[in-house]
């Protein structure tokens, strides 16, 4: 074939002589820049397999010149981080919850730190904003079911609520009236209509006057005469404008027919102390957050008994 | 008549078996599957018994021209088709999954139609029913030419075309139906795996009796390259699919590696997956279609023995940057590492000899919208393979891995490279398969080719900026050390850039629209009107310089 050889007239070049189905190929020398360049990776290649772990033999491999690894890596910036922060870490770890808002600095970064667990613990029910959703509460405002304190706050994290394996978690349960047979259905209606009244959405008619009396006989041990709930026992405020699952009227007597039994985790025994401590102060930052009052300073003054 | 009998009856027991299997399967899909083989055992009962010529009816409804040449064309015609139609299902599956990351609800809250089951759907439609289709029929035709020997063994270049189109049916219906050995780019279950290494030996059989049959002297490059890619895909899916079915009568299996040997099989699977199936091949059909078009010499016959021996040498160790910062050892992570930034060249190698081999008709360029995919391809080809070594640089990838800049990369090769020279493939292909002076419009390629080009130019930046974007927010530390974004704020920070991915998308796929257009009207042996392509204004009268006239 060689005898085929020819210059190609465009390029100058020679062919090498083959042809197949009327393809032929010059004899173009490599280009240098690409000859050197796959020269250059591949003496890099070697270097970098001297100095890092590389060569696999029968019972280990190359350690590299420098002695590095991985997990050493690891290891050496978490220690770093860690240290970092531990001076601030011990120092929350020594106050007690109630004396955070005393020192700010503390405070601000208890509050960062407490954000960054909260989108990763508490994210999946209440939200990256923290606003909640049906069935779990939003954050930011001052309505609070268990107490807005923060060392209420603290309590709820630690212990959580209704976890029924745990003693001191946070419990109330309010009875299914329908499915119960407590109430008819006639008068879940009645009392639905109640609460609609007293929370203002609509005009009290005969038939909230006759759940005004059911009301009396079965929900203010909770709720309160006035219906204005009871953060002992976890009982809802019903006269405000912001609900849990929901103030319309169907919802109401779903609420009534079948209770609800909202429950949530206790961080107590998943997180340690100081993280808990931050996320109790992020949540108490978030708007709603009530002053810690001591219980023995004022008699007068109503707080929150349970810690 | 006996034969006929006998035929039929083998096809008979075949259908048998599968209603025994129907009945016997321990789940729902591997029923479906089973029936699914036994209704295509009936066309196959029906197909023999009515003994029409089949392929005579196909000639005349695809209008295919009576074999005159030497060269055996009707299964390279199939190809052509099926590749044609199925870029349209696995574009389509891309841009409906690209639209559910903007827009969730489109999962449809069916399990059918999660993102989990489509994605597989897509990926594997446009690897290997459009990618394989046009690697098998365009390795089918040029082995052919290049070796001036018709293809050997023509019934079983069928039963290659028909068993691979029956393994993507049930490899797609298996991911709709939640069958998964959850192997990315090989999540088709045991008894698939099984069928295709069967289709698969028949097609290395096919291609290597015809090179043994060659009346020419030499082995033409791009056959080296159609040929290691067979082989080494016939090594890699074998070995990664090494499972124990947990029944005969079931889909599900266990794969026969563990922990970090499973992790690194399948890597080392998947990313050969990337070399021997997406650029070993279609390098193969970048030797034939671009010298062709060109009408040009390949640039340098040296070159592309270095770069072929070197190429395929070092893709086979690159496998394990796919698992950097893994428990995989720190050596692999090196060597892994390594080989891929030393692989940078020899694929370099391969667009350089495409490019160069425009030398002397680089004017084609702006002539010739087929050669302009040419050069498109292997311009993304080229910025491909520097960013895959890049990304396998350690620091580098601790930024990329696990964002959507991973995404980017593998699209910017996959619709740029593999899909512009497979189209180029077509257009050169459709003419002359069916014997056709020229394509039905020049003009609808040239639209192809804006549409695609500038829906990748949006894919890729748009993925580029979600990736980076990505992994700066996951890595972000705030001043007091915690982590400043949660999961879910760095997800909706990347919706607009999932919008214009999407966008970009729907162009890609707009474009291979106007191709299935061009190719069914040029089958139908039609010729668009149109002014051709290099058509500027010249006007001889005009051309000439002014000349004062001598004042009176």
């Amino acid at each position: 074939m060689a005898e085929n050889k020819r210059i190609d007239e465009p390029t100058g070049t020679e062919t090498v002589g083959h042809e197949w189905d009327g393809i032929e190929e010059l004899d173009t020398p490599m280009p240098r820049w690409w000859l050197w360049t796959l020269y250059a990776t591949i003496i890099w290649g070697i270097g970098y397999t001297v100095i890092y772990p590389a060569w696999p033999g029968i019972t280990g491999y190359t350690k590299g010149v420098i002695g590095w690894s991985s997990e050493q890596e690891f290891r050496d910036e978490v220690a770093a981080a860690t240290e970092r922060r531990a001076p601030v870490l011990r120092a929350l770890a020594a106050t007690p919850i109630e004396r955070l808002p005393e020192d700010s600095r503390l405070l601000q970064f208890a509050i960062v730190g407490g954000e960054s667990a909260f989108k990763q613990y508490c994210v999946q029910c209440h939200g990256s904003g923290a606003a909640g959703a049906k069935g779990y509460p939003n954050l930011n405002d001052d309505e609070w079911l268990w107490g807005g304190d923060i060392k209420a706050i603290e309590f709820t994290l630690v212990h959580g609520i209704r976890n029924p394996d745990h003693d001191e978690t946070r419990f109330s349960m309010m009875p299914a009236f329908g499915r119960d047979g407590i109430f008819s259905s006639q008068e879940i209606a009645d009392v639905a209509n109640y609460v609609r009244a007293i929370s203002g959405q609509d005009t009290a008619g005969d038939s909230a006057r006759r759940g005004s009396e059911l009301y009396a006989q079965q929900c203010v041990a909770c709720h309160g005469v006035d219906g204005k709930g009871d953060r002992e026992q976890g009982a809802p405020n019903l006269t405000d404008a912001i609900w849990l699952y929901g103030g319309d009227t169907e919802t109401i007597r779903e609420t009534l027919y079948g209770s609800r039994y909202g429950v949530m985790p206790r961080f107590g025994e998943r997180l340690d102390p100081v993280t808990i401590k931050m996320l109790a102060a992020y949540v108490h930052s978030l708007g709603g957050g009530e002053r810690y009052v001591e219980v023995a300073a004022d008699p007068e003054v109503e707080v929150d008994e349970r810690p | 008549m006996d034969s006929v009998v006998m035929r039929a009856g083998g096809w008979f027991a075949l259908f048998l078996m599968t209603m025994i299997l129907v009945v016997a399967a321990e789940d729902r899909g591997f029923a479906v599957h089973m029936a699914i083989a036994g209704a295509a055992a009936l066309v196959m009962i029906w197909a023999t018994l009515t003994r029409t010529d089949y392929s005579m009816l196909a000639r005349g409804i695809l209008r295919t021209p009576a074999d005159k040449s030497r060269y055996y064309d009707d299964v390279v015609r199939w190809g052509v088709i099926a590749t044609v139609g199925w870029s349209i299902v696995g574009f389509l599956a891309g841009l409906y999954i690209a639209l559910q990351l903007a827009f969730p609800a489109l999962n449809l809250n069916s399990e059918f139609t999660t993102f989990g089951r489509l994605r597989p759907l897509h990926t594997s439609a446009v690897i290997f029913a459009f990618g394989g289709n046009i690697l098998i029929a365009s390795s089918f035709y040029v082995v052919q030419r290049t070796c001036r020997a018709r293809l050997a063994f023509p019934a079983l270049a069928r039963f290659v075309f028909w068993g691979y189109q029956f393994f993507i049916v049930l490899a797609a219906t298996g991911y709709v139906l939640g069958i998964t050995e959850s192997r990315e780019y090989a999540e088709p279950e045991w008894y698939v795996d099984i069928w295709l290494t069967i289709v698969w030996v028949a097609y290395f059989i096919v291609f290597v009796g015809t090179l043994i049959r060659r009346r020419e002297p030499h082995i033409y490059v791009a056959n080296w390259f159609y040929l290691s890619f067979i082989i080494t895909i016939a090594m890699l899916h074998i070995i990664n699919n090494l499972a124990i079915p947990v029944s005969i009568f079931g889909s599900k299996s266990y794969s026969a590696f563990a922990g970090v040997q499973d992790a690194l099989t399948q890597w080392w699977y998947g990313h050969n997956a990337v070399a021997f199936f997406l650029t070993v091949p279609f390098l193969a059909m970048m030797y034939y279609f671009v010298p062709k078009q060109a009408n040009r010499p390949v640039y340098s016959y040296r070159l592309s023995i270095i770069h072929f021996w070197s190429l395929i040498f070092l893709y086979i160790w690159a496998g394990p940057h796919h698992l950097h910062y893994t428990a995989l050892p720190d050596w692999a992570q090196t060597l892994g590492m390594v080989f891929s930034v030393v692989l940078w060249m020899p694929s370099w190698g391969g667009m350089i000899n495409g490019l160069m081999t425009l030398n002397g008709a680089w004017d084609k360029i702006r002539t010739d919208p087929i050669i302009r995919m040419m050069v498109m391809a292997l311009a993304f080809y080229g910025m491909a393979t520097f960013e895959g070594p890049m990304l396998s640089i350690k620091a580098v990838n601790s930024l990329s891995h696990y964002t959507e800049w991973t995404v980017g990369h593998v699209h910017s090769g996959a619709l740029g490279w593999n899909g512009m020279i497979s189209f180029a493939a077509i257009y050169f292909l459709v003419p002359r398969l069916w014997g056709q002076n020229r394509l039905y419009s020049l003009r609808m390629v040239n639209w192809h080719f804006w549409l695609a080009t500038i829906g990748i130019v949006l894919y890729a930046a748009a993925l580029w900026v979600a990736g980076i974007m990505q992994g700066l927010m996951w890595r972000e530390y705030g001043e007091d050390g915690y982590l400043v974004y949660a999961f879910s704020e760095v997800v909706s920070a990347m919706f607009p850039m999932y919008v214009i991915r999407a966008i970009g998308g729907a162009m890609y796929l707009a474009g291979a629209v106007i191709m299935v257009y061009n190719v069914c009207m040029t089958i139908a042996g039609r010729q668009r009107a149109e002014k051709p392509m290099s058509d500027a204004d010249y006007d001889p009268a005009k051309d000439r310089p002014i000349v004062a006239q001598p004042a009176e």
